[in-house]
């Protein structure tokens, strides 16, 4: 707990950085992820063909020339699908992670410097939370809620809350302690102003080397519930959900369920390659293995 | 030790009413109610007027607050709604092969995931140790859906090595074995990748303290350095991980049944998904919370066999 503080208080984000570029690992997870954000961002100019037409004359083409990644059941082209799939995954994935660094971090940062009592019952509110099998928690949400883009986010981001309260609040309570604190304590420094001007900028590089190993999973939960039939609904193109109907085909349409795998998988070990080499850059007692 | 384990015991009591009571609290999320979801859009006032008495919808929230917590306790779960049984039948029938899964996933990753470990230690960046962590990287990125349905395809359908429709019933131990091999494999790679990364890091930070250097320095040969020396001084984090990762393999264990078409909790809770089966699915969350608590705890008292120095107090 203290290593990390310690370390992240002289660690800057220019040498973060440059431990993380000579990592050939991270630049492998690096690429990946541009891949995959060059494909959404493009999508509309990339995509041979609207992924909601539907030619029932062309249904179930294997890969060819016409049709890269071959047909789905509506004759809709894979490709295309693919490409606006990476859309809804990333967006998901981000806006569910943004809450719940927002949320997460907040509530672990007040119940670290707060402290007592208030803090075993938030701690301990959340060690629940965290004990409970993230895609479990989401389909409760999710299927509570109802299926649609924006309860798929609360669902996603309810469940990465509690390991970012627990990233905040570590160095929270030895933060709390240090001397500059102190010092602006005597000044008149409101709880406030200390926690977002003084412990906040001393903490934040910690939260954000984990967001990355927790966007992997959000995206990954984003795709099982996609899959399991909790996402954004059809026809929208996701790729969980090209995997459903791929399932469904999949004894005579390999290519519908193995295309989109492939790209939930690029883009979770882009996220976890990229991810490890930023916490192994940040924690010197890895960075030496 | 008596009063560890009652210690440790009595500190599950107050986890398992805060998670009751986020279940409580979740379930009346629910926009409208839970009537109108499991009745839908069409239903009569007077037939949602009549399920929500059925449910207790009716009465204040404290009352029913209560009222459920005092059914948990005394072991009543409910009903089902779609097949009228009770929710510890439905529950109770399909567990057998849902623990069969989990203990056969767990199994294998601990076979696997724990020499590839401490080898990738012993070797640090050599080139074992490369291929070691490549490989649990690769495990570590596969949502269970996404490796089950390769695997499907691979070896059950272009191979045709495993049956591709799940589990037959009332067959032999052989075949038994060969409809559980695959999804086992699914979520032993998993497993076995989790296993891998923890026994690693902690074989090498208990290698490089200075009880191992003096065993060195008196000559302790290498196997014997690395199994009663290195291995039970690492144990800790390693059981750690296998604890924790019950919670996410019962999370996978219900795609990988979905994929494999094995009966068990997941198929359950997905069957409860569909039909609206609301009960079932509360009931289904109390039990999946129970089992977290009690693994939790579990783990927490192996910790006191594995390593003396955790304290009894």
């Amino acid at each position: 707990m203290s290593s990390a503080t310690t370390t992240l208080v002289e660690m800057r984000p220019m040498s973060l950085w440059r431990a993380v570029a000579q990592n050939e690992l991270a630049w492998i997870g690096l690429i990946l992820l541009a891949l995959v954000v060059a494909a959404a961002v493009l999508a509309p100019w990339l995509a041979p063909r609207d992924p909601l037409e539907q030619d029932i004359v062309a249904r179930l083409q294997p890969p060819s020339a016409e049709y890269w990644l071959g047909t789905d059941s509506y004759g809709r082209d894979v490709l295309s699908r693919l490409l606006y799939g990476a859309r809804i995954s990333l967006f998901v994935g981000f806006v569910s992670i943004l809450t719940a660094m927002l949320i997460g971090t907040s509530v672990g940062i007040v119940a670290g410097y707060v402290g007592g009592l208030f803090d075993q019952i938030v701690m301990g509110v959340l060690d629940v939370l965290l004990a409970f099998p993230t895609l479990l928690l989401g389909l409760m949400i999710a299927a509570m809620l109802g299926a649609n883009l924006q309860n798929l986010i609360i669902a996603i981001a309810v469940t990465e809350i509690a390991p970012f309260a627990r990233v905040a609040r570590a160095p929270t309570i030895t933060l709390r302690e240090r001397e500059f604190v102190e010092a602006s304590r005597s000044y008149g420094c409101g709880p406030f102003r200390i926690m977002t001007r003084h412990i906040l900028p001393n903490m934040i590089s910690d939260v954000v080397v984990m967001s990355s190993l927790w966007l992997a999973s959000a995206i990954r939960t984003e795709a099982s519930l996609s899959f399991i039939g909790l996402g954004v609904p059809p026809p929208a193109a996701t790729w969980g959900g090209m995997i459903r109907e791929g399932f469904e085909n999949i004894l005579d349409a390999w290519w519908l369920a193995v295309f989109p795998s492939l790209a939930i998988f690029a883009v979770v070990l882009g996220l976890n390659l990229l991810g490890d080499a930023l916490r192994d850059a940040s924690d010197p007692r890895s960075s030496a293995r | 030790m008596m009063i560890y384990v009652c210690r440790r015991l009595l500190l599950a009591i107050p986890t398992l009413f805060i998670m009751l009571t986020a279940i409580f609290v979740l379930v009346r999320l629910v926009p409208g109610d839970a009537a109108s979801v499991i009745l839908g859009d069409q239903a009569s006032a007077a037939s949602l007027a009549a399920l929500r008495q059925k449910l207790g919808l009716d009465q204040p929230v404290h009352v029913q607050y209560l009222a459920f917590i005092g059914k948990v306790l005394t072991g009543d779960l409910g009903q089902s709604l779609s097949t009228g049984h009770s929710v510890i039948r439905e529950v109770l029938l399909v567990l057998p092969s849902t623990i069969e899964l989990a203990v056969a996933a767990i199994s294998l990753g601990l076979l696997f995931g724990l020499p590839l470990g401490i080898a990738a230690a012993l070797c640090r960046n050599g080139w074992i140790d490369y291929v070691a962590r490549v490989i649990s990287l690769v495990g570590l990125s596969f949502p269970a859906f996404v490796s089950g349905i390769l695997i499907l395809i691979v070896f059950a359908i272009q191979l045709g090595w495993f049956p591709v429709l799940g589990m037959t019933s009332g067959s032999s131990v052989l075949e038994r074995m060969r409809s559980l091999a695959l999804p086992a494999i699914n979520l032993g790679i998993i497993m076995s990748a989790y296993v891998m990364r923890v026994s690693r890091a902690a074989m090498l930070g208990v290698l490089t303290e200075d009880y191992i250097r003096t065993a060195r320095a008196k000559g302790v040969g290498p196997t014997r350095l690395v199994m009663t020396h290195a291995l039970r001084n690492s144990l800790i984090p390693i059981i750690t991980v296998v604890g924790l990762y019950f919670g996410t393999l019962i999370g996978n264990s219900v795609l990988t049944e979905i994929i494999f078409n094995r009966p068990g909790l997941g198929k359950l809770i997905i069957g409860a998904l569909n039909a609206r089966d609301y009960t079932l699915l509360q009931g289904l969350m109390i039990i999946f919370a129970i089992c977290v608590i009690f693994i939790n705890t579990l783990t927490d008292l192996i910790y006191g066999l594995v390593d003396p120095r955790v304290k009894y107090t």
